[in-house]
């Protein structure tokens, strides 16, 4: 059996699997009943000078019938005083000695900060996690992200913090700006352990059209929140590539956004995570999903022959690069699969109106099945993503894998297309049917 | 399945005849329209014999635009709701989902169109807008789907239409004749006031047209006439014991059903004379009615059968047995059904035979002949010049559904033998275009 537990900058856990600082962790109740569950830590709901909550507070985001694919949220920190959150953290620790609690922190000013991590850390928290990535209403306050947008600031919170604390700090970095790994850099400078990512993001989830306001509802108004979920793990995938290739970032990082299930884990650790945090999901189906990711990632370890996370950590970080040194020479071509093919054409729309016209209809009676039109088709993947069957549309390689060229190299060696006519151009040579060839077509 | 009780209330028969395709819920059209594919060119709009733009009808159930989709289902079928529930979907749009062909249950077509058409009735939303009146008027015989789909067509272009019908209610064998199954008199009969509330199309009910009298009337009245008056009574087997008392003709005995429901007297133990979709409703409502027993008697084998395997199901499922190669001899009584002399029959060369000596008496206090309708070549052949085919049925330009007197139309059963609402729907709504051709 391989071995599944984590080690994020000290901080150890039986297993990856953290509950992220959020309403999961409001309470000792919910943090012990999820250890009990399987869960291998929790990051304590942040605490502060506890807040007054409005109601409503949740908007989601469905996509036909699945519920919940976005999240987002104007809760703000902990709304419960600290020496009952401090009680509990002890109470938890009691219980589960070899789980990781965390405790999640926001306050303003040296003094408060240098007090609050004595207090959780006499409490017997395993680490300390610094929100500087809450995205609505405490940064209207000067907290949250209004730290985690400008690192100079950040770093010198950070380094209030490690002035004091004598267990891991973990930095927790808000997506709301266009380099992450500013903060991220900003973080390691002021000293942090680690960093965690991503926060929400800032969204408004939707728009009321009966009554012109945007989810969630306020008393006939709204606000923005932040947002999560499964939609967002793309944006948070990418932000974590980011920090772990970065040469000065440094620091082992937890990952966090849309987490599921134990493909989605893996996927973080393969780009680079020590551990994950899950919230969503929790808040969809509840503690129990954490038994499917703890059995899911085993399975998937032994099958690939990795004894523990480090074996497989970082592993797919090597194969992002830069779109400049992708190989111009790799050519793929879509297969249909005759068999597998139940004739919903939704390939042939989708190249026809969205794509390069590379999709022909059959022209037999009552045969539905398309064809690749091989001399058109670019290799784009699109059809094979919108076909609903099973491997029925796989991308077939064409090139002999002989010939490397790049961008790049095309741009260092004068091949590369540089006027507007340039012949040269990708597209030369590509057929395209004519404008009026358009009209009056079935859609 | 398999055990009715005989239904002695309302409430009961209700029971029994439990709808096999209910109204969806709100929720339940949602998860459903999601499944949806949205098919480019799809099959199950090419099944439709109406054409409905399916795919597009799915996708605004799934936006939340009932009433746009009540407008793409109205457009093509006037007879939507209807067909959504009595259509035999299995053979025709469900059977060509794409889904199919990866085992996957394919989407509940019928029961979408349903849904969404029905908010629209409810509501009474007004989907159409017609035409000024264009001076011209149209007289249309029989207020089944044929006529129906042709008055509210003609409505939309224009012209004055007054629909004759023999009996007390609209929609035809919608209500008359299809099992209570598959959908109420009240929902049929809600869609026809829909319908003529909207289109305000003229229906004389109970006004028989019945001689060369009557039509002329109405050849002096009408610039043209639509004959929909679809089929006659059950044919005769041409054998002793017809006119026994408890031998029904199975059109007869399913319009008493669909009208007095469980006031209608049943035997202890049916025997249904038939292998086609009719026999197999017989069968199923002898058995929902609480026959004891309710069996099929087909002369042939299972497989030669015309009904639609999933009806044949459905007749099983409610406790019905089949008896097959078996061919009637005579139906025995005295005064009363009492039983049914069959004989053995077997494929020789390709033809059916008897098995000689292999004859049995079969027991029963009731037989239902479900033996196809006769066509009503009597009624016909008043009208002048008209022309039937070799099947009796109305000779028609498949395009216009002009028949051989010009100012004749004819589409529905008594056009095309006896097919299904949906068929009739089509051909009524395009036999209105063929009118709106010939008087323009």
């Amino acid at each position: 059996m391989p071995d599944i537990s984590a080690n994020l900058a000290g901080i150890k856990s039986p297993n990856p699997f953290w509950l992220a600082s959020a309403p999961p962790t409001n309470s000792g109740y919910q943090i012990m009943k999820a250890f009990d569950a399987g869960w291998g830590g929790a990051v304590w709901k942040t605490l502060g000078v506890p807040v007054v909550n409005v109601s409503s507070r949740y908007g989601g985001v469905n996509y036909r019938d699945s519920r919940l694919v976005g999240l987002n949220n104007i809760e703000l920190i902990t709304d419960r005083p600290l020496k009952d959150n401090l009680r509990e953290i002890e109470e938890v620790k009691k219980y589960f000695p070899d789980h990781a609690v965390i405790a999640s922190l926001m306050v303003e000013s040296k003094e408060q900060w240098h007090q609050i991590v004595k207090d959780v850390e006499n409490a017997g928290a395993d680490g300390i996690e610094l929100n500087f990535g809450c995205p609505h209403g405490m940064c209207e306050r000067g907290m949250g992200s209004a730290v985690g947008q400008e690192p100079e600031v950040l770093k010198t919170i950070v380094g209030w913090v490690k002035e004091v604390a004598t267990k891991p700090v973990i930095v927790k970095l808000t997506p709301n700006i266009s380099d992450i790994t500013e903060p991220a850099q900003a973080a390691n400078e002021g000293g942090g352990d680690a960093i965690s990512l991503i926060n929400t993001i800032q969204s408004l989830v939707g728009v009321d059209i009966d009554n012109f306001v945007p989810y969630p509802v306020v008393d006939g108004k709204s606000t923005h929140g932040g947002y999560c979920g499964p939609a967002v793990k793309p944006i948070a995938l990418n932000m974590l590539k980011n920090c772990a290739q970065h040469p000065n970032v440094n620091l082992p990082i937890s990952g966090i956004g849309g987490i599921e299930n134990w493909r989605d884990a893996v996927e973080y650790i393969l780009l680079g995570a020590t551990n994950v945090q899950v919230c969503t999901a929790v808040m969809h189906f509840g503690f129990g999903i954490v038994r499917d990711m703890i059995s899911g990632l085993e399975g998937y370890m032994e099958e690939k022959g990795f004894n523990s996370l480090d074996d497989m950590r970082g592993k797919a970080l090597g194969n992002v690069t830069n779109w400049e040194n992708l190989n111009l020479k790799y050519k793929v071509i879509a297969d249909i699969d005759e068999e597998k093919c139940i004739g919903c054409q939704l390939c042939y729309i989708a190249c026809e109106d969205g794509a390069h016209q590379a999709i022909g209809l059959s022209e037999k009676d009552g045969e539905r099945v398309p064809h690749i039109i091989e001399q058109n088709c670019v290799g784009c993947n699109l059809c094979s993503i919108v076909c609903p069957v099973e491997e029925c549309i796989t991308m077939v390689r064409k090139d002999d894998g002989s010939e490397v060229v790049t961008w790049k190299e095309r741009g260092e060696a004068g091949t590369a297309p540089t006027t507007f006519n340039d012949e040269k151009a990708g597209g030369i040579g590509h057929w395209v049917p004519e404008p009026k060839d358009a009209l009056k077509k079935r859609v | 399945m398999g055990e009715f009780k005989k239904p002695t209330s309302e409430q009961e028969f209700e029971q029994n005849f439990q709808q096999i395709k209910p109204l969806m819920n709100k929720t339940e059209a949602y998860y459903e329209s999601s499944r949806c594919l949205f098919c480019y060119d799809a099959p199950c709009q090419t099944a439709c014999p109406t054409s409905i733009d399916i795919p597009l009808f799915i996708r605004q159930i799934n936006s939340g635009n009932l009433t746009g989709s009540a407008s793409t289902i109205y457009a093509s079928n006037y007879f939507g709701n209807a067909c959504g529930k009595v259509c035999p979907t299995e053979v025709l749009c469900e059977g060509a989902c794409v889904y199919t062909e990866q085992n996957v249950k394919p989407i509940e077509i019928g029961r979408l169109q349903n849904y969404a058409t029905q908010k629209a009735i409810d509501e009474k939303k007004k989907l159409f807008k017609l035409a000024s009146a264009n001076g011209k008027k149209v007289a249309i015989i029989g207020a089944g789907p044929a006529g129906i789909s042709c008055a509210c067509e003609l409505r939309t272009l224009g012209y004055e239409v007054t629909v004759f019908e023999a009996k007390e209610k609209p929609s035809g064998l919608t209500v008359y004749g299809v099992a209570p199954y598959k959908i109420t008199n009240e929902e049929a009969l809600n869609e026809m006031e829909y319908l003529q509330e909207q289109f305000g199309y003229q229906v004389h009910y109970n006004q028989r047209i019945d001689s060369v009298e009557d039509l002329q009337e109405l050849e002096n009245n009408y610039d043209a006439v639509f004959i929909g008056v679809g089929l006659g009574n059950t044919s005769s087997l041409q054998m002793p014991g017809e006119d026994l008392e408890n031998c029904v003709g199975a059109t007869e005995l399913i319009e008493e059903l669909r009208m007095n429901h469980h006031q209608v007297a049943m035997g202890k133990k049916v025997i249904v004379l038939g292998g086609g979709n009719t026999a197999m409703d017989a069968a199923s409502e002898a058995a929902r009615m609480g026959a004891e027993k309710s069996i099929l008697a087909y002369r042939r084998s299972k497989a030669e059968m015309g009904a639609y395997e999933f009806e044949y199901d459905l007749a099983k499922g409610a406790g019905v047995d089949g008896m097959f190669n078996v061919s009637p001899l005579e139906i025995q009584g005295d005064g009363k059904v009492s039983g049914v002399k069959f004989i053995r029959t077997e494929q020789r060369n390709g033809k059916l035979e008897s098995i000689a000596g292999s004859e049995f008496v079969e027991s029963c206090d009731m037989v239902i002949r479900a033996t196809g309708q006769s066509k009503q070549v009597a009624w016909l052949s008043q009208i002048e010049g008209l022309e039937l085919d070799k099947g009796n049925r109305i000779s028609v330009n498949p395009e216009s559904f002009q028949t051989t007197n010009a100012r004749y139309f004819a589409a529905g059963d008594a056009m095309n033998g006896g097919k299904e609402v949906v068929n009739a729907a089509a051909d009524g709504k395009q036999a209105a275009r063929g009118i709106h051709n010939y008087l323009s």
